[in-house]
């Protein structure tokens, strides 16, 4: 079948991996992959890092008393894992590393549209990442990655002001990266590829970029308020200026709610993708899949509220804030009951990629199920603060964004690397990792409900938390494993894989329609898209890249050149 | 390699036009659609710049709805004259920008110069009356918290008796809000002049040209985002609550 299928005539022997070559080609270039693989690494140091911080605070849980940290330690270690692992992995981890290398080649462009822009963003992210390991070597920060004031900006005697500004410095990677994401859709699509021609997982990336436009700059004033705060003694959420504490959560979960939405919406992208292509079936209801991205971008900024139902906020604001929160269900349950639809009388096969968004599915309908308890005021009340609510989260984000992350990076790594990994160790990873992962996390719902408050390193000496304790600390060890197994075999594949075809799985997508890895132009003769998203179509009706079939002359511009030549 | 370069470069070079123009870039098919990126690029920027002031804005509202009586006294003090002059400073800044982009439509050189040199001394002038008001804040004492150190925020009692019910934080609440948000908006202005700056460098390279004037165009509309922030700041900052006054 891959003969059959469309491979460019002539493939390129300089690819975007060997065109250049030394330290300078790399850090100056201006081509989104390369970008993006600077970004993969980037994320991958601050994920291992983040990953040591909760191996920390799981070795402190296994036994009720405080033996192995001081509560100050802890707190340091909590608030550590969290700003690294949500500012500098889970936020840019797919928009920055898979979505910067498959935005241009799903749409048909050679590049993003502003391709020096997309550099200075790498740039900014890890100058925003130097700046908080800065800040973590010069004794840490202890607020939790909320910065809650008031004790961030009067009591608390570590480097917040250092941490704070590595996340107003990350923040603006993220903001030009959205940018560069929605002006590159709006305007270098190939010709032919129309807006309901996208693949899904552009249009998570379009709704992505969206909330980081409109939220991330709100985040980006709000620290640099705190920062200046602590700095000159003067501020807006001081109370003893008659300033309002509560001010700073309203603007702090205007981000960071739809943050949750930055972390999980492409990763629904990608399981969209996952999931239509290795059911070699169209999607079901490509359109409600599509808009309710959109739905999710546009609700997500209107629950902020649901965190702070214990924060003096208007018992009308906390219905109106409750019954939005329940509205957010209905565009998330859209896309999980149209990923199962398409799974239904599809040919499934279940490649390591497939397993990540099998397990997503799965994984995300326990973080949302449980998110709608902690929409329900009276529930939600009762496990503020507990374990309940971590393991929720851990669910959404970790469930959600990592299993998306991972799934993505096995599905598209022929594509960037040029080689295929080991599939029956990516497959025994995707099941040690489901298992560690389910392991960790749901002993924590039982134990959260039974009220263990989050944020503490000693829990009173009760048998059954400790025992719960006890298998979250051993499904973090798992889960620990099962990640570092990825890690070695995709460097290993590297080097070592054998080489992969420009189409692997032999599917439709225009990323498919390039060599692997495909050149630095992306391609050689600029694609004409004359087929629909998931359009598993006979294979001859496949070969039409790079040649132009007079009924389709009204999708190109009237003086598109490749047209007199053919 | 070098076979290898040559492969890639006509492989690029076979979609796009054949004279291309010089400032094009390699990834564009044409300059209406460059133009057309940088003008949505722009935009989008902007959004996100209401986003960042947004905030500010946020913290105003809530804080004039709690202190109203403390914010018109505060607000009574700022100049309203010096406020008035750079509004009109910068609406006309505005007019000489909006000229600017004509005559590089249009393909003159030396009016193109002209009107970019002018927004820039217009541009320079705002800033040197703000500085002129931040003297006064220094003077009076009215430097919010240790911003400036061993020079802490007093407000006069003798001759500003406080309204009842205002305490003297309030005030410096204030004025840490005006700070905050025209010191962000002078900082903008700041970046706009390093931008007119590029812009007047090439335009005396005679690099703008009808066909080729995006730059301009998009400086432009930052420009004008700048001046809009300030006609908000000006009647929020200044003029609320100025009839209350005595």
């Amino acid at each position: 079948m891959e003969e059959t299928l469309a491979t460019p005539s002539e493939t390129p022997r300089v690819n975007y991996l060997n065109a250049r070559y030394g330290l300078k080609s790399w850090l100056l270039t201006k081509d989104h992959k390369r970008i993006a693989l600077l970004y993969l690494g980037g994320v991958s140091l601050f994920f291992l890092l983040g990953g040591i911080y909760a191996m920390l605070i799981r070795i402190e849980l296994l036994t009720p008393k405080g033996d192995l940290f001081q509560s100050q330690t802890y707190n340091k270690v909590f608030t550590q894992h969290g700003i690294i692992m949500v500012f500098f992995f889970l936020i840019p981890a797919i928009p920055a590393v898979l979505g910067n290398f498959l935005v241009p080649i799903m749409i048909g462009a050679k590049d993003l549209a502003f391709p020096r822009i997309n550099l200075l963003s790498w740039y900014i992210y890890m100058l925003g990442g130097i700046l908080t390991i800065w800040a973590l070597l010069s004794g840490g920060v202890d607020t939790g990655w909320t910065f809650y004031v008031p004790y961030s900006t009067n009591f608390s005697n570590t480097y917040v002001v250092l941490a704070g500004l590595g996340v107003f410095v990350s923040g603006f990677s993220s903001i030009l990266t959205g940018l560069n994401f929605i002006v590159t859709i709006h305007t270098m699509r190939a010709p032919g590829m129309t807006w309901f021609r996208l693949p899904l997982f552009i249009w998570s990336h379009y709704a992505t970029s969206l909330i980081m436009i409109l939220g991330t700059p709100v985040i980006a004033i709000t620290v640099l308020l705190v920062a200046l705060e602590r700095i000159a003694h003067i501020g807006i959420f001081d109370p003893r200026l008659g300033g309002d504490p509560v001010l700073f959560q309203h603007m702090f979960w205007f981000y960071s709610h739809p943050a949750v939405y930055i972390m999980i919406l492409p990763s629904m992208g990608v399981i969209s993708e996952l999931i239509a292509n290795f059911s070699r079936k169209n999607i079901f209801g490509y359109s409600f899949v599509a808009f309710s991205s959109i739905a999710i971008a546009v609700f997500g900024f209107l629950v902020w509220g649901h965190h702070m139902f214990v924060s003096s906020q208007s018992i009308y604001a906390g219905m109106i804030f409750s019954f939005l929160s329940f509205a957010v269900a209905i565009p998330s349950a859209v896309k999980v009951f149209n990923w199962s639809a398409t799974l239904f009388r599809g040919s499934v096969s279940y490649d390591t990629p497939m397993l990540y968004g099998l397990g997503l599915i799965g994984l995300f309908l326990i973080g949302g199920m449980t998110g709608l308890f902690l929409a329900a005021i009276g529930l939600d009340v009762h496990v503020t603060d507990t374990y309940f609510v971590v393991a929720h989260f851990h669910y959404v984000m970790v469930g959600g964004t990592l299993m998306g992350y991972l799934g993505g990076l096995h599905y598209w790594w022929p594509k960037i690397s040029g080689r295929m990994y080991p599939e029956s160790w990516g497959r025994f990873a995707a099941l040690i990792i489901f298992v560690g992962f389910n392991l960790t996390f749901f002993p924590q719902f039982v134990v959260g409900y039974m009220g263990m408050p989050r944020r503490y390193h000693a829990y009173p000496d009760i048998p059954i938390w400790q025992v719960l304790n006890v298998m979250s600390t051993a499904g973090a060890t798992i889960l620990g494993f099962g990640m570092l197994i990825p890690m070695v075999y995709l460097i290993w594949s590297m080097r070592y894989g054998r080489a992969a075809s420009a189409n692997p799985w032999a599917l439709p997508g225009l990323e498919w329609r390039t060599s692997s890895p495909p050149p630095t132009e992306n391609f050689t003769v600029t694609p004409v898209v004359t087929w629909e998203a998931y359009e598993f179509a006979p294979p001859e009706e496949l070969k039409v890249i790079g040649k132009l079939e007079p009924r389709d002359r009204a999708d190109y511009p009237p003086d598109y050149p490749a047209y007199t030549e053919s | 390699m070098a076979e290898g370069h040559a492969i890639t470069h006509e492989g690029a070079g076979a979609q796009r036009e054949h004279h291309a123009h010089a400032a094009l870039a390699h990834h564009f098919d044409n300059l209406e659609q460059q133009r057309e990126a940088g003008t949505i690029g722009m935009w989008v920027f902007l959004v996100q710049e209401i986003m960042f002031f947004g905030g500010l804005f946020l913290a105003y509202t809530v804080y004039r709805w709690q202190f109203p009586a403390a914010f018109v006294a505060a607000s009574n003090h700022l100049n309203v004259r010096l406020g008035a002059t750079n509004t009109i400073v910068l609406i006309v800044s505005s007019l000489t920008m909006a000229l600017a982009v004509y005559y590089a439509q249009t393909g003159s050189r030396r009016n193109q110069l002209i009107f970019l040199l002018v927004t820039m001394a217009l541009g320079t002038t705002f800033l040197v009356i703000k500085g002129i008001e931040y003297y006064d804040k220094y003077r009076d004492h009215l430097i919010p918290g240790s911003l400036i150190p061993g020079r802490p925020f007093h407000w006069d009692t003798v001759q500003h008796p406080l309204p009842i019910g205002v305490s003297e934080h309030n005030l410096e609440m204030f004025f840490w809000i005006y700070f905050a948000m025209t010191g962000l908006h002078a900082l903008h202005m700041i970046i706009g002049l390093g931008i007119l700056a590029y812009l007047v460098y090439y335009a005396y390279k005679g690099r703008f040209t009808p066909e080729y004037h995006a730059p301009v165009e998009i400086s432009g509309l930052y420009w004008h985002f700048v001046d809009i922030v300030w006609i908000f700041l000006f009647p929020l900052l200044y003029l609320l609550g100025r009839h209350l006054e005595h």
